[in-house]
């Protein structure tokens, strides 16, 4: 990318604050015509708090964006939109009860005689559409075509409306192999035209095939933006990632595992996970290791039968095993801490106390509850072993801190006395103190001889307390390190991997 | 064809021709321009308030207040053309007036407050029925020249049916609003609403207007057929059209629109209110059977036609499975 080209949209100084937090923090981003601009990041690292910015979603704490020079300050989508920047999410924002047409021409139909021209409409929705390699009946509902067809409508209509800027926000989580090369021509096509388009993604091989640039977020500050060209997967999942690599976390003595509790043999879900093969013993603790998006919470999932597989073959301690829902989990004392407490895990208006036994007593059976001073001393005994800060145990537990809400949660799987806990995330969104407490939780369960398998994109935390770790990418096992080969840097490696490169 | 929206529509329109070849069977002499023309007529008011009310189910939203209105709308006229000297068109002018503003203000009221059409429509039911009692709690009677030239018109068909003046009204404002909701731009945003209010406002549809103006629709036409009431009863009740909301409703989801919103025809409610009305007609041409049969009958269709709409959106959303599953996933 020449650089003596003006750029289209240069936004500096971009900055968020949210109570307590600060989301972005004096952001740059610098958009040529005719680019794809990747922007990449851990969750959390502020992209769509930053593509909100841009697009007046939310009402930035400071900075300026300047689109063709100008300065400019969006209210809202609609602003930015008529501005020049239009934007295209994840989930297609448009209206499957309307034709394909009128999705591309609600509140600008043609019209003749004050009316609706219809065929007109059909006519030019079937010449913009051909502008993008779609040859489909306009006049049809939009929800008769597959989500990769609506989201190129969802483009097009964006495009028509704007026509500087185009920002898609993971345009290709949800779409197959093919529908992403239908989705990457038409991106060359619009970049083509002169547009600049930033591309929002969890899949580096995609940025590597459509980006020129990418810029790199982290903490709600850009780490920094490079030419994809020059750069490596290991420099880009090295820079998304941060350099706290360094240290070597103390690794304690690990024992030896117990017998084999499950294994699991070409276990997959279509669309969700590729086959793999797993063990795990008593005592023990895998760690699964990957890029957002690469699989952790799907494998977690498919093991505890909240997305059941669709093939393969489980068995516990040797005897068959049909993991077809958490139920029939539950009953052969699995447990599951999700990755997203908010929405999946506590009942946020519920006590702490009631939180705490909702797996026991759901487990019991709803008409045989559990005695009054039973429930007391349970939430007792786990409020002081995981040491949470609470008021009372009738505090609504949504008013708890994320890392006592996080330790609540696992209370909840712990008096159910599981054999086999899987912790999605555990240590997402607490404090420093919390994290080394859970960690020291983790480590504690393993000596007692529980079989854990624990998802985390934190390179060191995996290192601290797991036996084996197993890396996933692109929804596939790529690898799995054991005992001393254990490391932040091996686990990078891994994840980074290149299959064709040459080391 | 499986994603055909027409689907609802056809079979409704199947409906209505088979049931009315069935009658023909029995008694072939329903087979005549009288029927159609009694048809037309008995059920002028209904189909009106019934288009409004597709205009708001279409929307996602709901009106109850139309039954009040109607009958408020007959009171109103008949204590005014009693009391006053006022021409009746000018009434007619007054009456839809107030009604469009009346249901402009419900709208407005939904959309600002974020209040649940249910609720805020269900206040509009009570107070324009205690409006009602407030100007007569008696039936008024209507008498005035003009009315009676009004009810006088009718075209003789041959076969002797007389196609009234009410029934030429009901079938204009089916015209009408045929071509509202699929020729204009507040047409398609009716529709817009119904997929998803949340999405319609992202894409520039202007929410706020649009609900405002689709309960002034329903409020202005309601309004209409309390005029159309009254030239048919020639006079004013507070407790006329009690339940007429629910009849309305019934119509329109017989007529294959569905009640989330978004996906309908108002030609479809013209075919529920035409199946309402010939089960009627049958019931008084078997002369044994009792009215209450007609409930008893369009209770069975309602739920066949929500069946079906539940079984076709069952097909259709599980024809692609796969994208939504996954994307539910990361």
């Amino acid at each position: 990318m020449p650089t003596d080209i003006t750029p289209v949209l240069h936004a500096t100084g971009i900055s968020k604050f949210f109570p307590g937090v600060i989301a972005l923090d004096d952001v740059e981003l610098t958009l040529y015509p005719g680019e794809v601009h990747g922007l990449l990041g851990e969750n959390g690292a502020g992209k769509s708090t930053l593509i909100k910015c841009l697009t007046g979603a939310y009402a930035r704490d400071g900075g300026k964006i300047e689109l063709d020079g100008v300065e400019i300050s969006p209210r809202d989508p609609l602003s930015s939109q008529e501005a020049g920047i239009g934007t295209v999410y994840q989930e297609v924002n448009l209206l499957p009860n309307l034709s394909v047409a009128e999705n591309l021409f609600l509140g600008r139909q043609p019209r003749r005689f004050g009316m609706i021209d219809q065929r007109r409409m059909v006519r030019d929705a079937r010449t913009i559409l051909s502008e993008y390699g779609l040859d489909i009946d306009p006049a049809r509902l939009l929800s008769s075509y597959s989500i990769a067809v609506q989201q190129i409508v969802a483009i097009a209509r964006a495009v028509e409306l704007s026509g500087k800027v185009l920002i898609l926000d993971e345009p290709t989580a949800s779409l197959d192999r093919d529908e992403v090369q239908l989705m990457f021509s038409v991106i060359r096509r619009l970049t083509g035209r002169g547009l600049a388009v930033v591309f929002i993604t969890h899949f580096l091989d995609q940025v590597q095939a459509i980006c020129d640039r990418a810029t790199i977020l982290r903490n709600g500050c850009v780490v920094g933006t490079l030419k994809l060209a020059e750069a490596s997967r290991t420099e880009i999942v090295t820079m998304m990632l941060g350099r706290q690599l360094e240290e070597v976390t103390s690794r304690a003595d690990r024992g030896v595992p117990g017998d084999v509790l499950l294994s699991l043999e070409e276990f997959g879900r279509r669309g969700s996970i590729e086959p793999f093969s797993m063990e795990i013993r008593e005592g023990e603790v895998v760690g699964l290791a990957g890029l957002l998006g690469s699989g952790r919470s799907e494998t977690c999932n498919a093991v505890f039968g909240a997305d059941p597989a669709d093939r393969g073959e489980a068995r516990l301690r040797g005897d068959p095993l049909r993991l077809s829902n958490p139920r029939a989990a539950i009953r052969h004392r699995f447990a599951l801490c999700p990755e997203d407490r908010k929405t999946d895990g506590i009942v946020g208006d519920l006590s702490v106390r009631e939180n705490i036994i909702l797996s026991l007593q759901a487990r019991q059976g709803w008409f045989r509850p559990l005695p009054r001073a039973r429930i007391e001393e349970i939430a007792e005994h786990y409020v002081q072993a995981l040491d949470i800060r609470l008021a009372s145990l009738d505090t609504p537990i949504r008013l708890l801190s994320g890392g006592n809400q996080q330790k609540a949660l696992l209370a909840r799987w712990l008096a159910t006395d599981p054999a086999f806990l899987i912790l999605d995330e555990p240590t997402r969104g607490i404090d420093v103190g919390a994290h080394a407490e859970i960690i020291a939780l983790i480590e504690r369960l393993r000596a007692d001889g529980m079989a854990l398998l624990v998802a985390s994109s934190e390179m060191e935390e995996l290192v601290a307390y797991s036996t084996r770790v197993i890396v996933l990418r692109d929804r596939k096992q790529v690898g799995e390190l054991r005992g001393d080969e254990i490391s932040p840097a091996a686990i990078v490696r891994a994840i980074a991997a290149e299959e064709e490169e040459v080391a | 064809m499986r994603h055909s929206t027409k689907l609802p529509l056809y079979i409704t329109i199947a409906t209505f021709l088979l049931a009315y070849a069935l009658c023909i069977a029995q008694f072939p002499s329903m087979l005549s321009t009288r029927v159609v023309a009694n048809l037309l007529t008995d059920n002028a008011f209904l189909g009106i308030t019934a288009v409004g009310m597709t205009f708001v189910i279409l929307s996602g939203g709901i009106d109850l207040s139309v039954g009040s209105v109607i009958a408020f709308t007959g009171v109103f006229l008949a204590v005014v053309l009693r009391d006053t000297s006022i021409h009746p068109l000018v009434a007619f002018v007054l009456a839809l007036g107030i009604t469009t503003l009346f249901g402009a203000v419900m709208g407005a009221i939904i959309h600002y407050l974020e209040m649940p059409p249910f609720i805020v429509t269900l206040a509009g039911m009570f107070l324009m029925r205690g409006l009602a009692y407030v100007l007569s709690t008696e039936s008024v009677p209507i008498d005035h020249e003009f009315y009676d030239w009004l009810q006088s018109l009718y075209w003789k068909a041959p076969g002797g049916g007389r196609f009234r003046l009410i029934a030429g009204i009901m079938l204009l404002v089916f015209l009408g609003a045929m071509i509202v909701l699929h020729r204009t731009r507040f047409g398609r945003n009716v529709y817009a609403l119904g997929g998803s209010a949340q999405t319609a406002q992202l894409m520039g549809v202007s929410c706020a207007r649009s609900t405002i103006m689709i309960y002034a629709v329903s409020g202005g036409l309601a309004g209409l057929a309390g005029i159309v009431f009254s030239l048919y009863t020639s006079a004013g009740y507070s407790l006329a059209a009690v339940g007429t909301e629910l009849d309305a409703i019934a119509a329109v989801v017989i007529g294959g629109t569905l009640l989330t919103g978004g996906s309908g025809f108002v030609a479809g409610t013209f075919f529920g209110i035409m199946i309402m009305g010939l089960i009627q007609t049958y019931i008084v041409f078997d002369g044994t059977l009792s009215s209450w049969w007609t409930k008893i009958v369009i209770g069975i269709l309602l739920f066949t036609f929500i069946m079906l709409q539940k079984g076709l959106a069952w097909v259709t959303t599980g024809r692609i499975p796969r994208a939504s599953a996954s994307a539910a996933q990361s």
